[in-house]
């Protein structure tokens, strides 16, 4: 009996889906898409937050006045970011404290892109260009994700990240229009962060363990092949247009395909730096364990000072 | 001329220097609202810092701008109080450095809105909406931390006596600040102190907090004559600048 309304409930949900309907908190879900979400999204607010420190590395020493302001403002952003998407995990019954210990104890994973270490200022410009770029490609089709909490923030997140992708080519374009010095730290931000940046879109389409019940849930609404060839498809251009090389001897475009064929990636890399073993994976989870731990206090006077205030 | 470039340096700078020593918090706040809204001050002191070193330049018309004002000074020339290039220390001690900040600059710039200078005024005009919700911010926290818990209470207050001598600095005035007050340009700072001081006392009364009954004042700040945590501080701010000089970014 119990089955059977355990089977319709599922048949109605996936007819939903279907029919793009958004499935909202209250909603019944199986109890996979819950868990599948609560990953998807807390994994997604993880890399918000470790993703400013990277940036934020370097905030005081940003070479203008504009350029320290717009920083700031950009890191931020994914500060704000980061709170509207652990808001969204709390739709889902889970606590933000709780999310937040899931990170620092290395149960739930970040975009691994934050592991490289940020060495020049022209990182700043290779992150918000090619970082931020392939962020777009995967939240763009998460504005149209099943789940409404999930997609409605992704429609505010998008509109500052393509901002901030355009912020980054535009650091990167005057570096190319500067001098010869300048030229390099591009170049060489080119090079160590482009490979990076395309393993953002995660395992090939045939390893992803995730991809396909995921798309027929409609969390996910492209595999990460297709997302990454778009994203290599729209940055080719651009690295030609300011005189930028791709550090990749295999790139050519494939007239009868009509997309950029590219060569392998380093999933040995990948994986390595999933598991750990990145140059930075340490140092960026000490900071954020460090921030919690040393506003503990702050956090224990603001419960205290309000519960006696309470009435 | 001269006495407005030197003044407009002296609060310029210190825009700049907390504005540079709040962006050092990004990323590590106490809470992720904290974080925010620390970064936000920092943007906004160093929008003020912008603001106000463009109109320095063009005063001063030896064809420098706010960059050049901001990042290619040497250290006795930039005349910040001593207050704002103290280290962030914990959360008490960066919010009770804002805190008495805040008061001071929330009475500056309400009283330059009637400056005989337009543009100060205007400048002070646009600051003076930002400054309003910095103090609002600071003054709950030092009320939360002071009525806290008994840790907290222990570190807002130390965070008082360890700061309270850099204070008498911000309504110091030489020749630049005297000959300013005679022309309407900005308000006589030795009269903005009493207000500074019932309004820091009616937020400690509701924290249950002190000010230390006997100190001595500090701070060299406003002529040049820095702490030793001054050269650290330039050394990042700068240096990009310094490394790679007559570049475009």
């Amino acid at each position: 009996m119990e089955t059977q309304t355990q089977d319709k409930l599922a048949e109605k949900f996936q007819a939903k889906i279907d029919a793009d309907i958004k499935i909202e908190p209250n909603d019944w879900m199986p109890d996979t898409y819950r868990k599948t979400l609560i990953r998807q999204i807390s994994q997604h607010a993880h890399s918000e937050i470790v993703g400013m420190l990277p940036e934020g590395n370097w905030i005081t020493r940003a070479p203008s006045l504009r350029r320290k302001a717009v920083l700031l403002a950009k890191v931020q952003d994914e500060a704000g970011h980061g709170l509207y998407l652990y808001s969204a995990t709390e739709t889902l019954g889970v606590s933000r404290e709780d999310t937040i210990d899931d990170l620092h104890s290395g149960k739930v994973k970040y975009s691994s892109i934050f592991n490289y270490p940020t060495l020049t200022w022209a990182d700043i410009g290779a992150i918000g260009w090619l970082v931020d770029g392939a962020a777009i490609m995967n939240q763009v089709a998460l504005c149209r994700t099943s789940y409404g909490p999930y997609a409605r923030a992704m429609v505010k997140i998008c509109k500052e990240e393509s901002f901030h992708q355009r912020q980054g080519y535009e650091i990167m374009t005057t570096l190319m229009n500067g001098t010869e010095a300048q030229r390099e730290m591009a170049q060489d931000a080119m090079n160590r962060f482009w490979w990076p940046a395309l393993m953002m879109f995660g395992p090939s389409d045939a390893e992803s363990k995730h991809t396909e019940q995921s798309m027929r849930w409609r969390i996910k609404r492209h595999t990460n092949d297709e997302l990454r060839q778009s994203f290599v498809d729209a940055s080719v251009p651009q690295a030609e247009l300011i005189g930028l090389k791709i550090p990749d001897p295999n790139l050519v475009w494939n007239e009868a395909r009509g997309h950029y064929d590219f060569g392998a990636i380093d999933w040995e890399e990948f994986w390595q730096v999933v598991g750990g073993n990145g140059p930075c994976n340490k140092e960026r989870i000490e900071a954020r364990v460090k921030a919690k731990e040393e506003g503990e206090w702050v956090r224990e006077a603001a419960m205290a000072y309000a519960k006696k205030h309470k009435s | 001329m001269e006495h407005t470039y030197k003044f407009l340096l002296r609060i310029g700078d210190d825009s700049l220097i907390l504005g540079q020593r709040l962006a050092e918090l990004c990323g590590h706040g106490p809470i992720l609202e904290e974080d925010i809204a620390l970064t936000n001050i920092s943007l906004d002191l160093i929008g003020q810092a912008t603001n106000i070193y463009t109109y320095a330049a063009q005063l001063e018309g030896k064809g420098r701008d706010a960059d050049a004002l901001a990042f290619l000074r040497l250290e006795h020339q930039y005349l910040n109080a001593i207050l704002v290039e103290q280290p962030n220390g914990n959360f008490a001690d960066t919010l009770v450095r804002q805190f008495f900040f805040d008061v001071y600059r929330k009475l500056l710039f309400e009283h330059l809105l009637t400056s005989s200078d337009a543009q100060i005024a205007a400048i002070a005009e646009k600051s003076l909406k930002e400054t309003r919700y910095h103090l609002k911010h600071s003054s709950e926290w030092v009320i939360r931390l002071g009525d806290g818990t008994e840790l907290s209470k222990e570190r807002a207050q130390f965070a008082i006596l360890d700061l309270w001598r850099y204070t008498d600095e911000l309504f110091y005035m030489d020749e630049t600040e005297i000959q300013l007050a005679n022309a309407g340009v900005i308000p006589n700072l030795k009269d903005l102190k009493p207000l500074w001081m019932e309004h820091v006392l009616s937020i400690l009364n509701i924290a249950t907090l002190k000010l230390p009954e006997n100190q001595g004042f500090f701070g060299a700040g406003r002529q040049g004559r820095h702490s030793e945590y001054m050269g650290f501080l330039l050394a990042q701010l700068q240096y990009m600048q310094r490394v790679y000089p007559n570049m475009q970014w």
